[in-house]
């Protein structure tokens, strides 16, 4: 047991003289959140719109006024023909335009339904993304609150995607994928770091030749990442609290193991790369290359997986981090329990014993 | 040579194979307690490999390989208690103190706290290193790390160390206290086990081992082998051998 502390504070020593890794450690956790909070920023205010209005009916008129008084968008020009659509578009003040169709109010009283054309720039698919879901919301929450309660049965045209996501805020898209991200930088990326650089300097070679089994070594290196990482994570969950309001509707006791048990991959896929790979620079790429950008760009974290191409989508399917995005998601915004997503915690589970398996296999194979 | 009698390593027909190269041909050898053993042979004639299979890294392919009188095959962890390893990185942590790194090794080898300090004491006198003791490894010169990475090899007083190109990239001066080190270690009963590429230093061993290809061409004292092979010094053996 002396050994092993003396093991661990070892790695702490490491950790704590190398002013790289500390930054790495407790400056980027913070910088990311507030960065992916303030900045890269999915909401939108005061966008410029266009409405072609062929009908300029009671009805028309209360939806555009719905639309401007939500304070997200601003009616910059009323058009009068499809013609000065496409010129609008192209002076590129306006993101979007909204026709209704010619007597709308009285092909509603009549049908029972009526169309709403939402034309949005698509030059920036992001913003013309949300700027038309945005719209469709409140058209929709329109007909609800309004049309529904005078007893007419009008036909809800619009869907309602973000769901539970009211205020249609972007932090809560981002923490998520931020956790995520930092615990695979912190847990996979510096594990494998360090244990490739002993091999690299040979220390490795010691250690092996001493009479501590590889076991506790690779378990010595890990336990300080393990509990930095954790630290992170409720930095992470704390400042999204606190800072940007994010509920924690789910059990915090529920969340923590679940980000506990997506560490604990994290760390079992550093020590699989530092069994592969001979020194620093080989894992840093490795990690960097197959770890951090897939998990940027395929886990769902910021392009939705819906959209993705389906050989991407399949591939996105052996990410960790995206089951780990739907599980915290889950248990923050929702407030579900194991019962919703046992499967997400059961593929980590599974992900961790396959590449712990594969570490062992890997170092016995070493040894021979 | 009363001195040298007991056998502490015995290797008996070892062969080590990686897929269809062999890098270990049927090793035979004995090593006597408390000499120093040098193990010559050029880059890639299979010493490495041997040195690895003797300390433990790595098994043998067949063969019967006893350390300090223990199956490397079958009582491995009570071969690791029993030696030291020295490698030609001197490996050391480059971020802890001289007493950080002797501190974490002894404690690998499960040594008191006590005993862990009252050696470093002595150690740190012997060396004459009370201005460096709490430096940081990577801001001393190299002939400094190769003594601490020795004097840690030796700490729990194996009864082998194992050096691997100790002497590696130092001037000769270090070199020669280095080997002043080994005899040290030596007298103390320590049997030493060195590889080098240095033939000079080939002259300062009890006996020494020449290989090449994966066999071992030759194994005697320095003077034995220069009758065998006609040859002036150990360079012109090796020559003979390597050729």
């Amino acid at each position: 047991m002396n050994r092993f502390i003396g093991f661990v504070k070892k790695e702490f020593h490491h950790i704590f003289r190398d002013s790289q890794t500390m930054l790495i450690l407790f400056g980027m956790p913070i910088a990311q959140i507030l960065i992916f909070g303030y900045i890269v920023s999915n909401e939108i205010n005061d966008v410029k719109i266009g409405i072609y209005d062929k009908s300029q009916d009671h009805i028309t008129h209360e939806i555009t006024n719905k639309i401007t008084a939500s304070g997200f968008f601003i009616l910059h020009e009323n058009l009068n023909s499809e013609k000065e659509i496409e010129k609008a578009f192209k002076r590129g003040i306006i993101r979007e335009v909204i026709v209704f169709e010619p007597n709308f109010a009285e092909k509603l009283e009549r049908d029972g339904t009526a169309g709403i054309q939402i034309i949005a720039d698509a030059s920036d698919v992001n913003t013309a993304n949300i700027v038309s879901n945005y719209t469709k919301a409140i058209i929709n929450s329109y007909v609800k609150n309004e049309l529904f309660t005078q007893g007419l049965p009008f036909e809800i045209i619009p869907e309602v995607r973000m769901l539970y996501n009211d205020e249609l805020k972007g932090v809560y898209m981002f923490v998520p994928g931020t956790m995520a991200l930092i615990l695979m930088l912190v847990s996979a990326m510096m594990t494998s770091i360090s244990i490739a650089r002993e091999k690299e300097l040979g220390t490795m070679e010691i250690l092996l030749v001493s009479p501590l089994k590889p076991l506790p070594i690779v378990i010595g290196k890990v336990i300080p990442y393990m509990a930095l990482s954790f630290v992170n994570a409720i930095v992470i969950i704390a400042l999204s609290y606190f800072v940007f309001e994010m509920p924690i509707q789910g059990s915090l006791i529920f969340l923590l193991a679940e980000t506990l048990l997506f560490i604990f991959m994290a760390l079992s896929l550093g020590i699989l790369i530092s069994t592969v790979s001979n020194n620093q620079m080989v894992a840093m790429f490795i990690s960097m290359f197959a770890l951090l950008l897939p998990t940027i760009l395929l886990s769902g974290f910021i392009f939705p997986i819906e959209n993705m191409p389906k050989i991407l989508q399949w591939i996105s399917s052996i990410m960790p981090a995206r089951y780990f995005i739907v599980i915290v998601k889950n248990i923050m915004i929702k407030g579900s329990g194991i019962g919703v997503i046992w499967k997400e915690t059961l593929i980590l589970v599974g992900m961790t014993i396959f590449f712990l398996g594969m570490s062992i296999k890997k170092f016995k194979v070493r040894l021979e | 040579m009363l001195k040298h009698t007991e056998n502490i390593i015995e290797v008996k027909n070892l062969v080590k194979k990686f897929g269809n190269f062999v890098a270990n041909d049927n090793l035979s050898f004995e090593v006597k307690k408390g000499e120093i053993f040098g193990f010559l042979g050029a880059n890639g004639a299979g010493k490495t490999t041997s040195i690895k299979i003797l300390s433990g890294l790595s098994f043998p392919t067949s063969g019967d390989v006893m350390v300090a009188g223990f199956d490397v095959y079958k009582e491995r962890e009570k071969v690791k208690k029993n030696i030291g390893y020295m490698s030609q990185k001197f490996s050391l942590y480059e971020d802890l103190t001289v007493r950080e790194n002797i501190r974490f090794y002894g404690g690998i080898y499960g040594l008191s706290g006590k005993y862990i300090k009252e050696k470093t004491e002595s150690l740190i006198e012997r060396l004459k290193m009370k201005d460096i003791q709490d430096s940081l490894i990577k801001s001393l010169p190299l002939g400094w790390k190769q003594k601490i990475a020795f004097s840690v090899a030796i700490f729990h007083n194996p009864k082998i160390v194992f050096l691997d190109e100790p002497t590696g990239g130092v001037d000769p001066i270090t070199r020669r206290d280095f080997w002043e080190m080994i005899y040290e270690a030596s007298d103390s009963g320590i049997t030493v086990f060195v590889t080098t590429h240095y033939m000079d230093e080939a002259e300062y061993c009890d006996r020494v081992s020449i290989m090449d290809q994966g066999r071992i061409e030759g194994l005697d004292t320095p003077a034995e082998l220069k009758k065998q092979f006609h040859a002036k010094n150990m360079d012109e053996v090796f020559l003979k051998i390597a050729r």
